[in-house]
């Protein structure tokens, strides 16, 4: 029983758990992407930049100021959060009513000029950010080692999205959410203050991948392009799921990591595309996506 | 004389003279092929109004084949360009397939996905060299009598090729093919109902656009002798559809325009500036998004068009 198809069982079940630490991060910034695209028809193509700047403002806020992991885990999201409400006051609000292919082009440029700026003045090494003490250790479960942080980390992202999910579709709030979408300019005609609302969907969406961002900060290098490649995987897990979907996102987010850390263990080579392979699969299979709607 | 006939002409006897007037002749050539690669898009995005994030698949695809068929086979160029662009067209075909199931953004993210995956492919396949690409690849003699080693017979060749293709795109454009193509961009839903397979119209301009990519992505690594990463990667794709963008999207010579302008600021704005040349693309990206979406030549034609209409709204004098 210590070994399946030749590979020793504590070797698969640790790939799967980092599948599932990837699948956290997809599931984060997928739902943020979901719920800004459900709100606002924008793709946020600056959706890893914003990852990105959360890892580095923990990063930096335990450099300069000595601010600590628990601390920055709600600090970095707010910071990050404000920043996306200002761009969406200065910038992105000039584009509604227009083709959302702009909104797409636009946050585009807005991702390069953040990780040119970020790779400019820190370098291309990436840092490291220590773990937590809490959460250093491991635990032996006898048939496998379980890094605490990795725990930690799925557990947060899981509380989370599933507590986004329920702010969205079981409250008073959600449901304002929700009829924005549907009829911005009817609820404008209840008194609700739309423009608002918008702005602090984006920031809210990207505080989400800052959120992200600080968790991931102790497992991956802090660089300025960890999030280029990600956002593109996470595009992918989007199509795959159905934009207009937050659950499908969630869902989707979490079993295509496992998905990817199970190709790590079988087909090494593949585990970099295996998520691009099935979007496309998907597309070919149903075109909305798993569990959007045409 | 029309001002646009002059334009041209004055556009075509710098091209003739740049070899000769002190001009590096392989940062020219360069250029062109960017602008070849701008205009085989702005087929796609200007007249097909489909956004495509994965176009550096295309051009890198073409540049690695081709330099693989020259250096690891021995091939003449005129084999290895046809063998680097008949991939990129096998690809555009596969691709594009695959992409237009859906429109818009989504048409925009499946692209970017499925250009990751090429890029993944190169990055990993035995024969293009993982993170060093191919160096050192002979440009070679051409059909075994013009020998392409020196700068200004390639530099001609490159050009030939790229009015060759300008001209192609305006005759595509201008042909039946190109109305139903726009009238496609301008209402699918009608055009569908007046009988076309609007499908098998968008296949085939993606396929066009993705032929025409790997024949710049194939001469631009002949003419550097090397097809490495930066050919396939996203960022490549970003920077074509800004070209296009900032010169003029369904503009013809907007590419061109924006073609020149991004590759000379690539090649030159780094001595100043550094590291600061992708911050500073994307502050350009943003502005141009805001601000002039209808790119340079693009918001020049609709001046005139301004003036002359107040021209002809104008009182006549009794």
């Amino acid at each position: 029983m210590s070994e399946v198809f030749g590979i020793p069982v504590a070797v698969i079940l640790g790939q799967l758990m980092l599948g599932l630490v990837n699948g956290s991060f997809y599931a984060l910034l997928s739902l943020g992407l979901a719920v800004i695209f459900g709100l606002m028809g924008v793709v946020n193509f600056a959706h890893g930049a914003f990852y990105t700047l959360g890892a580095f403002a923990a990063l930096l806020g335990l450099q300069l100021f000595g601010i600590n992991y628990w601390l920055a885990l709600v600090l970095a999201p707010l910071a990050v959060g404000l920043l996306g409400v200002i761009v969406e006051r200065l910038l992105l609000q000039r584009l509604y009513g227009l083709d959302p292919l702009y909104g797409l082009l636009l946050t585009f440029g807005l991702a390069l000029i953040v990780e040119g700026s970020l790779h400019q003045v820190f370098g291309a090494t990436g840092q490291s950010y220590p773990v937590p003490d809490a959460l250093a250790g491991a635990l032996n479960l006898g048939f496998m080692i379980l890094p605490l942080y990795r725990a930690w980390v799925i557990a947060a992202s899981v509380v989370v999205c599933f507590s986004t999910w329920f702010v969205i579709e079981r409250t008073s709030l959600g449901a304002t959410l929700r009829a924005a979408t549907e009829n911005a300019p009817l609820l404008q005609v209840f008194g609700v203050n739309v423009p608002l609302l918008k702005a602090a969907t984006y920031g809210g969406g990207v505080a989400l991948a800052a959120l992200a961002g600080v968790l991931a900060s102790p497992v991956v290098l802090v660089n300025s392009h960890m999030g280029t490649s990600l956002v593109i995987v996470v595009f992918a897990v989007v199509v795959i799921g159905g934009m207009g979907s937050i659950l499908g996102a969630i869902v989707s987010g979490l079993v295509l990591g496992v998905i990817e850390g199970f190709t790590k263990v079988i087909y090494p080579e593949a585990s970099n595309t295996v998520v691009f392979v099935i979007m496309a699969i998907v597309l070919m299979w149903r075109p909305a996506g798993l569990f959007g709607r045409e | 004389m029309r001002a646009a006939t002059v334009f041209y002409v004055l556009v075509a006897l710098f091209a003739l003279a740049v070899p000769w007037v002190g001009i590096y002749p392989v940062f020219m050539m360069k250029l062109l092929c960017f602008a070849m690669f701008a205009c085989a898009y702005n087929l796609l995005l200007g007249f097909g109004r489909m956004l495509s994030f994965g176009h550096a698949a295309f051009f890198g695809s073409a540049a690695y084949v081709t330099s693989w068929l020259v250096t690891a086979h021995g091939l003449g160029p005129a084999t290895a360009i046809a063998g680097g662009v008949g991939v990129a067209a096998a690809l555009g075909f596969v691709i594009g397939g695959i992409a237009i199931r859906r429109h818009g953004i989504y048409f925009a993210m499946i692209t970017l996905a499925l250009g990751q995956l090429v890029y993944f492919v190169c990055l990993e396949a035995p024969f293009t060299g993982g993170e060093n690409g191919l160096q050192g690849v002979p440009r070679g003699t051409l059909f075994g009598l013009l020998p392409l080693k020196s700068d200004v017979v390639m530099y001609y060749l490159v050009l030939a090729v790229f009015v060759a293709v300008f001209l192609f795109i305006r005759r595509v454009v201008h042909s039946p093919y190109g109305q139903v193509l726009k009238a496609i961009r301008e209402n699918e839903p009608r055009a569908l109902s007046l009988g076309y397979d609007i499908n098998r119209y968008k296949l085939l301009a993606f396929v066009i656009s993705a032929t025409l990519s790997g024949l710049a992505g194939t001469l631009n690594a002949l003419v550097l002798s090397f097809a490495t990463l930066s050919d396939v990667q996203q960022s490549n794709s970003g920077a074509v559809i800004l070209m296009t963008l900032l010169g003029g999207t369904g503009t013809f010579f907007g590419p061109v325009v924006g073609a020149a302008i991004i590759v000379t600021l690539q090649e030159y704005l780094s001595d100043y500036v550094g590291g600061w040349v992708t911050a500073i693309i994307g502050v350009i990206f943003v502005a141009c998004v805001l601000s002039f979406r209808r790119g340079i030549v693009g918001e020049l034609v609709a001046l005139r068009q301004r003036r002359a209409t107040r021209r002809m709204a104008a009182p006549e004098p009794i």
